[in-house]
């Protein structure tokens, strides 16, 4: 499903070489996750396929279902079925949260030729997905992330997925800032969109988060490069002996 | 050495041209000391600090700069809705397309008319002849020289709103309007203007708010490019009363709304907002003044501007809070989203304050369209031009919530709504 080849990237701005010819594919119906010290270049991984400005490929490819997600706008992507769950949601004042993801549902709609979806279905479906969140009433009348806490932000994540059904999912560090209770109702959230079509891409600095979302393959990756792949197993290595073995080990 | 030609005085050139209305006799003390105070101050000029960042010539200057008429393709504003009309064309009352001056709870007359109208004598000129803390000398020319205008007297409930509809149809069209209202204690009226009304316009409009009375004024300014106007509120508030008053400006080549507005009854209540989009050939300028002389009021200014293409936006703010004003609550936001680097925004906000257990807080911001909110929309598959404007709209919400009526404000977003996709970058 997504592929990515050799792909190499810098900072626009400062030049300064951030991924250096990573190689990876994730299966639809499959779960791989990514694991790395700070800086080892797993969220700029995770910018880059989703179109964020500032950086620069240099070299390689990234492709989703065989379509080439670099020469792609961001809302292409997104329509073609990438999802970037954000480790730091934006806040957006005065654009409510139901506004925006029906904006965002109906234009991806458009963008693959089908009909706008109907309020009356729309309001169904979101209320839904939203309890199953425990995402309350008031929490999707208010802007978009504004005044939210940490995990409230998490969960809108989670529920504009659900809402936005997209074939490849990545979630770049969804554990940061969550406590116990709120991890594993983001991780339920995540566990019900599972599915065959599907792929999951989850980067995370610690085990933790894969006790709940159990990862088919998980990679290590280091200074800009996938540097170990192995099973779960290679999850709770890291978090036993850290990343100082595993690096010696490949270097 | 000869003399030099004595230089021509703009104020004297402008009276001379001036079209002398044949007025009512009740009004020809006021009009006469109000001629006197254009005098006095002179009209304005480029080098009045009050007139800083906006010129005043093409609104001093004799005849009107023509104006192209504008083919309105989105049809009358609030069309749908219940409302008693008062049309003007080119400031000129058309009793054709109004609607008969009858309503329950309110007594409407005009200015034009020879009628004895006691509440209007006393009440015509007499907040614009106080406002001049900074001379308005516009103000008073339109006092001493309006041709027609609306008299409201609202004694209770308004059964529906009044909408003054004011259509341009000659491209050198010159109308000045002078109405006043006078809501008694209690009363409760909301007024709508709609449309660009003539080439140039000067409209005055005196509020006298009594007692727990409650005024919304709700205004559209037309979407005519190169109409001007000056306009100016003046708004005197009782005992528990409210003021709320809204402006839409989307084109014309130069307005300048002024709206003062004195705090006279405690516990009285005053907003003010505007929203204005401008693209190209546009200088808005917003100048309010606000004076806190009672205890316990709440007064806001919220104004936010879009602009584009060299477009050009001036704030001129102040609250003046009078000895003895207790527990004044002022509030005032300036705020521009500049779309590009040609554009403009030049803000003036003031406070001053005579009272010491107040609560005032102002800002004014520049800032151009969030990067990272632009990034997060887009990246849940909206286009960019689609979630640039949904972030516009979302700038200007707080200005348009000030807008309490649902149905307007649906209205007038609206017509937001339909100017952004217009002028998309």
């Amino acid at each position: 499903m997504l592929k990515i080849n050799d792909l190499h990237v810098q900072l626009e701005e400062e030049g300064k070489q951030i991924l250096k010819g990573v190689d990876l594919e994730v299966e639809a119906g499959k779960v791989h996750a990514i694991m790395g010290p700070n800086g080892s270049g797993k969220s700029t991984l995770s910018y880059v396929l989703s179109g964020r400005d500032g950086y620069e490929v240099t070299g390689g490819a990234a492709t989703l279902d065989g379509a080439d997600l670099l020469e792609m706008e961001p809302e292409e992507r997104a329509a073609a079925g990438l999802f970037l769950a954000f480790q730091y949601p934006v806040e957006i004042p005065g654009v409510g949260n139901m506004t925006f993801l029906r904006t965002a549902v109906n234009a991806q709609r458009k963008a693959r030729g089908q009909d706008e979806i109907s309020a009356a279905d729309f309001l169904k479906d979101i209320r839904a997905k939203a309890k199953d969140l425990k995402i309350d009433a008031d929490m999707l009348k208010r802007p978009v992330n504004v005044g939210f806490s940490g995990g409230e932000k998490k969960r809108n994540e989670i529920l504009q997925m659900a809402m936005l059904e997209p074939k490849m999912c990545i979630l770049d560090e969804t554990d940061s800032g969550l406590d116990v209770d709120a991890m594993k109702l983001v991780a339920e959230g995540v566990n019900a969109l599972r599915s065959e079509g599907r792929g999951f891409l989850v980067i995370t600095h610690y085990q933790r988060l894969l006790d709940h979302i159990k990862p088919d393959v998980v990679h290590i990756m280091a200074d800009g490069k996938i540097v170990k792949t192995g099973g779960p197993e290679l999850a709770l290595e890291v978090e036993n002996n850290g990343y100082a073995d595993i690096l010696a080990e490949v270097a | 050495m000869a003399n030099p030609a004595p230089k021509t005085n703009a104020t004297d050139a402008r009276l001379a041209a001036i079209a002398k209305p044949d007025a009512a006799a009740w009004s020809h003390s006021a009009r006469d000391a109000a001629a006197k105070r254009v005098v006095d101050m002179q009209l304005p000029e480029r080098r009045d600090e009050y007139w800083k960042y906006t010129r005043p010539d093409t609104l001093v200057q004799p005849d009107a700069p023509h104006a192209a008429l504008f083919h309105n393709d989105e049809g009358p504003l609030f069309d749908e809705m219940d409302r008693l009309k008062v049309v003007f064309v080119d400031g000129v009352f058309d009793p054709d397309a109004s609607d008969d001056l009858e309503m329950a709870g309110v007594r409407i007359d005009r200015l034009a008319e020879p009628a004895d109208i006691h509440w209007a004598a006393d009440l015509y000129g007499s907040l614009e002849a106080d406002g001049h803390y900074v001379p308005r000398p516009l103000a008073a020319l339109n006092t001493a020289y309006a041709s027609d205008g609306v008299l409201i007297h609202v004694t209770g409930k308004a059964e529906k709103p009044i909408n003054f509809i004011y259509l341009h149809q000659d491209e050198t069209s010159d109308a000045i309007l002078h109405h006043l209202i006078k809501l008694d204690a209690d009363a409760e009226m909301t007024l709508l203007e709609t449309g660009p009304a003539a080439a140039r316009f000067n409209k005055c409009m005196e509020v006298d708010v009594a007692d727990g009375a409650t005024f919304h004024h709700v205004r559209a300014q037309g979407r005519d490019h190169e109409r001007r106007a000056v306009t100016h509120s003046f708004a005197r508030l009782g005992k528990e009363s409210t003021f709320k008053s809204f402006t839409l400006t989307v084109n014309g080549r130069l307005t300048r709304n002024e709206c003062v507005i004195t705090l006279t009854g405690d516990d009285a209540i005053a907003h003010v907002a505007g929203a204005c989009v401008g693209d190209g050939d546009f200088h808005h300028d917003d100048t309010v003044f606000v004076t806190h002389d009672a205890v316990g009021c709440e007064s806001r200014q919220v104004f936010k501007k879009v602009l584009r293409n060299g477009a050009v936006g001036v704030f001129q703010g102040k609250i003046l809070v009078k000895e003895g004003a207790q527990k004044t609550d002022g509030y005032q936001i300036s705020q521009s989203l500049l779309l590009d680097d040609d554009s403009q925004f030049l803000a003036k906000p003031e406070l001053e304050i005579y009272a010491d257990d107040v609560a005032c807080s102002h800002g004014s911001t520049s800032g151009a369209i969030d990067e990272e909110a632009l990034f997060y929309l887009r990246s849940r598959g909206v286009p960019e031009s689609e979630a640039t404007d949904l972030l516009t709209l979302a700038f200007l919400a707080e200005a348009v919530e000030e807008i309490e009526d649902e149905a307007l404000r649906d209205a007038l977003v609206d017509r937001l709504q339909g100017w952004l996709e217009r002028h998309r970058g």
